[in-house]
């Protein structure tokens, strides 16, 4: 048995790994929605994220500059959004596809800018990112029966943002759930007029509800390409933005949901290149690009509520228009 | 909508906010270090100079087909934004009708239902997420992102798999018969005795201004697009004047996929000649600039189509003329002009009432 566990535990452990973006992105996309603000534009905050931690960690050195300067790139990018859905109330789809088509454009002339190098930034060397980290006991603790090689294989070995991954839905779910902020945010996504007659700011709630968010595609890009990558490749969030919306509505808008609804996306993306050239029983050789697009079939049918019903926040998407 | 005269809001709003989009344009090639006024003189000279026009309007036809599929949605109030995944689908139907039928029927022929298989799969790709939001009520946004990419993942198994061009390892269809391509301008021009630079424009772009003229007829000039604008105007109010809201809105995404579907047609029927992954390159995406900046109408997307297609095309052009600036700064003017033109429609309007109405109102 003890092959059979280590395979698990070695897939279960490069699914944390491709979790880890859409954690974060999905608690991104589950603050700006509760608050009422659609957000279509994850993708490119990731995008914009990932090229600025790879570009200043290249120019520094250092993956502490990177990740700040993600932070800072994703956020600009969340109030642009915020500029234009929350002061203008201007539509919050248009706004999101512009976030991303804006994001996809500046990296690589950016990029290109700087580094002339394709749209890519230099590969970066070991102390340029955010390398694995060991946990105390792990290799003493590896000949322990069952729970020794989980410790040392799956829960130790990560890098600090994947750490940082799990530890944000807990953060998200406090401060939503366990704080008053956290309660008028999610009014403010529900019913604006009642938070507004109880004379709090819906358009103050909203941007830190969208501050929020940029701070979280941030270390979703940081992750992409300083931690889990060495470095950046044009267009290399691949659509992560938009799975992690999709596990956002398939987890209901709810942390601990979501939070398994991205680790199930993340399994599919480690098992499906471990199925290629497998024969499988009456279906002949296994279609994997079919496997891998599964997220999206499943959200679809859930939110056509075949089998459960996926309800968004009230507000979601409506402006809102203070009366005088 | 936007509570302007027409003449503002259809002549002079557009180009206001396309010259803030330039405008910011300008100001990321300053700090990228350029000079914005040598990069925009490549840009135009890329677009309109000698050879270049052909391009421009090839690239111009994607533009206006999915352009009109955004506009036609956005008549009711849909935002269909999976015309990437419509147009994919649209080439597979291409490419199912030409591989199956080319040898059995006459090559016009086959090009008919290569042309109807376009529009009938975009369609049936749109009709799915506009049934699930009329009848299910889930959201056209979502769904139609789903599409996109389930869109790209079964082409992806059939171009591997099952389509795969015999005896290769590429993920690409073979080659379709001569008899059933869409002929090329530059071929047309010059069996009509006269001179034409080879160019990747066929004839999809009439096909393209015909699509124009029958959304017009469509949204202006029928029932069924009085309809579509009423539910645009209000759901509420459509319903309580009778009109069959629900499939009104199945038909519009409908409709609105099978013109995002026809952009096939220019790609896969009259350029590649066979069907490849990825051959819609965003231009679905591009369809929405397109239609905001074309404020919805067929005469303003044919504007606005002409305009990115010049974009995309001098575009191309900067990649030899400078070392630091690539044809990427075609997707950052398009990604400001859906901001400005889009997102941020009512922060200039306003300023622009008041700036130019001033007047009228001091002689009222």
């Amino acid at each position: 048995m003890p092959e059979l566990w280590i395979d698990v535990l070695t897939v279960l452990d490069g699914t944390a790994r491709l979790a880890a973006p859409l954690i974060f992105c999905a608690m991104a996309g589950l603050v700006s929605e509760r608050s009422g603000i659609v957000d279509i534009g994850l993708e490119g905050k990731l995008l914009a994220g990932a090229f600025a931690a790879a570009a200043v960690a290249t120019l520094t050195g250092s993956p502490w500059a990177g990740l700040a300067a993600a932070l800072a790139a994703s956020v600009m990018l969340a109030l642009v959004h915020g500029f234009a859905c929350i002061t203008h109330r201007g539509e919050q789809i248009v706004s999101g596809v512009a976030v991303n088509i804006l994001a996809l454009g500046m990296t690589v002339v950016v990029a290109n800018a700087l580094f002339r190098h394709g749209g890519h930034t230099p590969a970066l060397g070991a102390g340029e990112r955010f390398s694995p980290i060991a946990l105390p006991f792990a290799e003493s603790l590896r000949e322990v029966p069952l729970l020794g090689p989980l410790y040392a294989e799956l829960v130790s070995g990560h890098n600090l943002l994947v750490y940082a991954a799990f530890l944000s839905v807990l953060l998200v779910w406090w401060l939503g759930w366990r704080t008053r902020f956290g309660l008028r945010l999610r009014a403010a996504g529900e019913l604006p007029e009642a938070v507004d007659s109880a004379g709090v700011s819906v358009s103050a709630l909203r941007y830190r509800g969208i501050l929020i968010a940029g701070l979280l595609c941030g270390l979703a890009g940081a992750y992409l390409s300083i931690a889990h990558g060495a470095g950046f490749v044009r267009e290399m969030s691949a659509g992560k933005g938009f799975l992690a919306l999709a596990a956002l509505i398939f987890g209901r808008w709810r942390p601990l949901p979501v939070l398994f609804a991205c680790l199930l996306f993340g399994l599919l993306d480690t098992v499906a290149p471990r199925l290629q050239g497998m024969e499988l029983p009456l279906i002949g050789p296994a279609p994997v690009a079919l496997v891998s697009v599964l997220p999206y079939a499943m959200t679809v049918v859930l939110l056509a509520g075949f089998f459960g019903r996926a309800v968004p926040p009230g507000a979601l998407g409506r402006p809102f228009v203070k009366e005088h | 909508m936007t509570g302007l005269p027409r003449w503002l809001d259809i002549g002079v709003l557009p180009l206001v906010n396309l010259a803030l989009a330039l405008l910011a344009a300008a100001v990321v090639v300053a700090l990228v270090g350029e000079d914005p006024l040598e990069v925009f003189a490549v840009l135009l000279q890329g677009a309109f100079g000698p050879g270049a026009l052909g391009y421009t309007l090839y690239y111009a036809t994607n533009f206006v087909f999915t352009g009109l599929a955004a506009a036609l949605a956005f008549q009711a109030r849909l935002f269909n934004i999976g015309a990437e995944g419509q147009a994919t689908l649209g080439g597979l139907g291409i490419a199912l009708a030409c591989l199956s039928l080319e040898t059995v029927l006459p090559g016009w022929l086959v090009a008919l239902v290569a042309i109807a298989g376009a529009a009938l799969f975009g369609a049936a790709w749109a009709v799915v997420p506009g049934w699930l939001q009329a009848y299910r009520g889930s959201h056209i946004v979502i769904t139609t992102i789903m599409f996109n990419f389930l869109a790209s993942g079964l082409m992806v198994w059939l171009l591997s798999g099952p389509m795969m061009r015999p005896g290769q390892g590429s993920p690409q269809t073979r080659l379709f018969d001569e008899a059933v391509r869409l002929p090329a301008v530059h071929d047309i021009v010059r069996a009509l005795g006269f001179e034409a630079a080879r160019s990747p424009l066929n004839l999809s772009f009439l096909f393209a201004l015909i699509a124009c003229v029958a959304v017009w007829v469509l949204v202006w000039r029928t029932k069924f697009g009085y309809a579509l604008r009423a539910i645009g105007h209000s759901e509420e109010a459509a319903r309580y004047a009778g009109i069959p809201v629900r499939r009104a809105v199945v038909a519009a995404m409908a409709l609105s996929g099978a013109l995002a579907g026809c952009m096939a047609l220019n790609e896969v029927l009259g350029v590649q000649h066979k069907l490849v992954l990825n051959f819609s390159a965003g231009y679905g995406f591009t369809g929405i600039a397109v239609a905001l900046m074309g404020r919805n109408h067929p005469l303003g997307i044919l504007a606005a189509g002409l305009l990115f297609g010049a974009l995309f095309q001098g575009g191309a052009e900067l990649n030899f003329e400078f070392e630091t600036i690539t044809h990427e700064l075609a997707l950052v003017i398009q990604g400001l002009v859906i901001l400005f033109s889009g997102a941020l429609a009512y922060m200039f309007t306003p300023w622009l009432a008041r700036l130019l109405l001033a007047r009228n109102a001091a002689h009222a």
